[in-house]
């Protein structure tokens, strides 16, 4: 090795050092260069940052030691310093000791990452039950002892992802509905979805686990502090995979108990609003509202995605008959990304959407579809 | 000798489609799996440059993923998988004293269905919605539904598939049959042990992964629900047929990496391999244990427990032979006469990376710490070092190796070493900072990110830039020596041992027609 080339290894290896040094010694995250874990927020994420950081000293002890030897012999041995080739080739007893040495440090780390699965694994004793449902770009709360459900999409404006406007502190961390949940109580999840894999991941709380459609996995949560916690959807499940965050809002008990009652109150106005009959101006401006959902496939302008999403804009199921329409709408398509809505939006909303999108995009028929036009379909 | 078959080989363009001789064949594959990391490359950069800062800059979303897709696919069975093939029909031959590959026109065929294959693979971007954005792992249900550019891909591996088969029975044949009088098995060298296990892996995973594509084939088309919960079956059977192949492929990636390193080391140590036994031995357990790991891929799908404390036991298990293979190249070089030659130091610069990865990959095992790693840009960091950082350096290092003794001139070695450092330098950039993203919490395949992701990730990309430019000096450097240099001598290196040494440099068109005696 030249000097310019010991040169240019130094302007690798210090860097990269430094920046490993302050990993081990720096702890958790939260800067613009965060080095590691956000910090956690439950007894089992500390128990796996602690085991994280132990496999991390373990592997930097051997890495170090290792390379140690590497690069001494790199500058001791060499035949520009005149060192004559050593001839021996082979050393039982080194070749045991370097097998078994491995296999003593396995088994350190696999004891506690075997004691604290089994504690991940333990989903009794629950105090409440949330299920979430992972849809192509948001995701479903239903508290199934609350009888409380909702739908939780991105709250980033599209300006901010194009680069028109300011990116806010919590670009793409951001959604219309919080998941709201006690703190001290053990709270179950049951994780699926309805049209492909996703995979619900908060790094504060510790937990990913993925939402598969057909299927059901369990995984649970007591979070410590009241706070904001934000995660993302971490399977690739098409298009706006980037787009799809989760933000739970731990309060204390009280606070939840109020929540729960807000939201009960919200349900009930909804129900009367169902029965009455809607102007079409009124449906017309809820619908567009609606629609921000369905634009991510058929375009904000409702052309689509030529090959892949259909347009709304001229097309013929949108143009017949109303009960083709709403029968797309509510059921969707099996085997495509269209999916059936009936499950995730109210009767107001279906109503809306439909009527919107039959009169907006230069579609024309001028139907109006009532909130009770839907019901009558459930 | 054979000099009068010279005179008969055809010329021009039938030369290359019709030719059955392994140096011949040896060079389309490099040729073409260059090509392909150059496609592959630039795929990666439109990948970097939209992740250059927060926002959409220069592609949507829906491209984006057909990028990772893409690039995924062409590095891996365009790339990396032909560019090991083509130093096996090169070497392999010349290694065991053997006059060709046992079958010749098997090996013409095995070659020409990869362009084909390439093709389709890149046409799937003009299909109808463009190619599948769905990941190169091409998980259902997600693939079932994408656009018909998914029924490209699908035919597109099963040619590439076919390539490999072919090409890993031919390789059997060659080494089982063709070896020199006097070779015994444990006498190979390690290169051609290393080729010997590959073989045996690609025999075995590849059919599976046609099974499980052919399966996705006919959940599209003919209406079969094998990964479809609504018909009865189930999504997460595909994860578990294709990691049973992915888990071997990573090691077929890999294992030819570390015969290189076990030819190279000790030449320019001027000492013997250390512990050659132990390295056989060490590879084939390496082998089998990677048929009963694949579940650490998919911690989080929610498997029994019992399940996931076997996996997590297993793959804890592969650092143990790793672990020995790489305190052995140490030891080789420990009291050696080392000289830092080109080749060397793509090798060194190998082990390290490669060990980065390594262990990296330690850290993965850990199930309960895995599902924070899992699907983040830790992983992504993680198998580019051991991807990049193991075979593709290794790759580099051989061909530099044995370049000489192809075209018959010296490289030159100021423009190899400085092809090295910046590609060691510029890689590092790139993926070093890429596990400090992913422990803070960032997914991979997200064409757009969170604000705090900004400062690594700018560095990430400036480092992406660097490498890719950095390969345009290997180019140039092949080319030179290709028209002209420094005579090569017959020995190449000073201290290199093995039949290929014994033959003229440049090899002539057929060599060792008569075997000869090995020791
Ligand atoms: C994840 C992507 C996606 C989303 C989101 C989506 N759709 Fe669709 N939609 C599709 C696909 C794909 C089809 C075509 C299905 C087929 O026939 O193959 C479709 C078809 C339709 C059709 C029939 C169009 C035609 O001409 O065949 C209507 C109407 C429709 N969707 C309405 C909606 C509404 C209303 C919403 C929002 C509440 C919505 N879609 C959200 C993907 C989506
Ligand atoms: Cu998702």
């Amino acid at each position: 090795m030249s000097i310019s080339s010991l040169k240019s290894l130094r302007s690798v290896v210090v860097p990269m050092s430094a920046g490993w040094s302050l990993f081990l010694v720096g702890g958790l995250a939260h800067a613009d260069y965060a080095l590691n874990f956000q910090k956690p927020v439950t007894e089992i994420g500390r128990e796996v940052y602690d085991l994280h950081m132990l496999v991390v000293w373990i592997i930097t002890v051997i890495f170090v030691g290792v390379f140690g030897v590497m690069f001494y012999s790199l500058f001791k041995h060499r035949k520009s310093r005149g060192h004559k080739a050593a001839t021996f080739h082979e050393s039982t007893t080194v070749e045991v000791i370097w097998t078994v040495i491995p296999f003593i440090i396995l088994l350190v780390m696999a004891i506690p990452s075997t004691a604290t699965l089994i504690k991940m694994d333990n989903v009794s004793g629950s105090d409440m039950t949330v299920k979430i449902t992972g849809y192509q770009w948001k995701w479903k709360y239903d508290y199934m002892d609350h009888d409380i459900s909702f739908i939780s999409t991105l709250s980033t404006p599209q300006d901010q992802i194009k680069n028109k406007a300011e990116k806010s502190e919590n670009y793409l961390l951001e959604v219309d509905n919080e998941l709201v949940l006690p703190v001290g109580k053990k709270i179950r999840f049951l994780v699926t979805a309805a049209d492909v894999i996703h995979a619900w991941w908060v790094p504060q709380l510790a937990l990913k686990k993925d939402a598969i459609p057909g299927f059901i996995n369990e995984i649970w949560t007591k979070i410590d502090e009241p706070g904001t916690y934000r995660g993302q959807c971490a399977e690739l499940c098409g298009k706006d995979h980037g787009f799809m965050p989760i933000v739970v809002r731990a309060v204390n008990e009280k606070d939840f108990t109020t929540w729960v009652k807000e939201q009960k109150a919200i349900k009930l106005a909804a129900v009367a609003a169902a029965d009455k009959t809607w102007s079409k101006d009124e449906l017309m401006q809820k619908g567009k509202k609606v629609y921000a959902q369905c634009a991510a496939c058929h375009g904000a302008t409702g052309k689509g995605v030529p090959g892949v999403f259909p347009p709304m804009e001229g097309s013929k199921i949108v143009a017949g008959p109303v009960a083709e329409h709403l029968n797309i709408v509510m059921n969707g398509k099996p085997n495509t990304a269209m999916a059936a809505y009936a499950a995730q939006l109210n009767d107001i909303d279906i109503a809306a959407v439909v009527t919107y999108e039959r009169n907006a995009f230069g579609n024309d028929t001028g139907d109006v579809v009532q909130p009770a036009d839907v019901k009558v379909l459930r | 000798m054979s000099t009068d078959h010279h005179e008969d080989r055809p010329q021009g363009l039938t030369r290359w489609l019709f030719t059955t001789n392994h140096k011949d064949i040896g060079t389309l594959y490099l040729w073409f799996s260059f090509t392909m990391a150059v496609v592959g490359g630039i795929m990666s950069l439109v990948i970097r440059s939209e992740l250059w800062e927060p926002g959409l800059q220069i592609v949507e979303p829906g491209f984006f993923n057909q990028m990772t897709t893409l690039h995924g696919l062409i590095m891996v069975f365009g790339f990396v998988m032909p560019a090991f093939v083509g130093l096996a029909n090169w070497q392999l031959p010349m290694m065991i004293g053997a006059p060709d590959m046992a079958l010749p026109r098997m090996n013409n065929w095995s070659f020409w269905l990869l362009p084909p294959a390439a093709t389709l693979l890149v046409l799937s971007l003009f299909a109808p919605g463009g190619a599948p954005g769905v990941g190169w792992t091409l998980y259902a249900p997600l693939s079932t539904r994408a656009g018909m550019g998914m029924d490209f891909v699908i035919l597109s591996i099963h040619m590439l598939g076919i390539s490999s088969i072919l090409g890993s029975i031919n390789i059997i044949a060659t080494i089982l049959n063709m070896r020199a009088p006097g070779m015994i098995l444990m006498k190979m060298p390690m290169f051609v042990w290393s080729w010997l296990i590959t073989a045996f892996l690609l025999l075995a995973a590849i059919p599976v992964l046609a099974g499980a594509v052919t399966m996705l084939l006919t959940d599209r088309h003919f209406g079969t629900s094998f990964f479809d919960a609504a018909g009865g079956g189930d999504p997460v059977l595909f994860q578990h047929i294709f990691w049973f192949f992915g888990h071997p492929e990573v090691y077929i990636l890999v294992l030819p990496a570390f015969g290189v390193f076990s030819q190279i080391i000790p030449t320019f140590a001027r000492k013997p391999l250390f512990g050659y036994t132990s390295m056989v031995f060490a590879t084939a357990t390496i082998a089998f244990l990677s048929f009963i790991v694949w579940a650490h891929h998919m911690y989080t799908v929610g498997m029994p427990m019992g399940g996931e404390l076997f996996f997590m036991y297993a793959t804890m298990l592969i650092a143990v032979p790793t672990g020995v293979k790489v305190f052995n190249w140490v030891s080789t070089m420990w009291q050696g006469s080392m000289t830092f030659e080109t080749p060397m130091l793509w090798a060194i610069g190998g082990v390290f990376t490669f060990t980065m990865g390594g262990i990296t990959g330690l850290m993965l095992s850990v199930t309960p710490a895995d599902f924070q790693y899992h699907d983040t840009y830790f992983v992504v960091a993680h198998f580019h070092y051991t991807i990049i950082g193991g075979s593709v350096l290794a790759i580099f290092a051989a061909v530099y190796y044995w370049l000489p003794k192809w075209t018959g001139h010296m490289f030159s070695e100021p423009l190899g070493k400085t092809h090295f450092w910046l590609t060691l330098i510029g890689f590092n950039l790139t993926f070093f900072p890429q596990h400090f993203l992913g422990l803070a919490g960032m997914p991979r395949r997200i064409p757009d990110y969170a604000l705090q992701f900004t400062g690594f990730n700018e560095v990430s990309t400036v480092g992406s830039f660097i490498t890719i430019v950095a390969q345009l000096i290997f180019f140039y450097l092949v080319f030179k020596c290709i028209r002209g240099g420094k005579k090569a001598t017959d020995q190449v290196w000073e201290d290199a041992e093995g039949l290929e040494w014994a033959v003229p440099s440049p090899a002539p068109y057929h060599t060792f027609a008569t075997p000869p005696q090995v020791k």
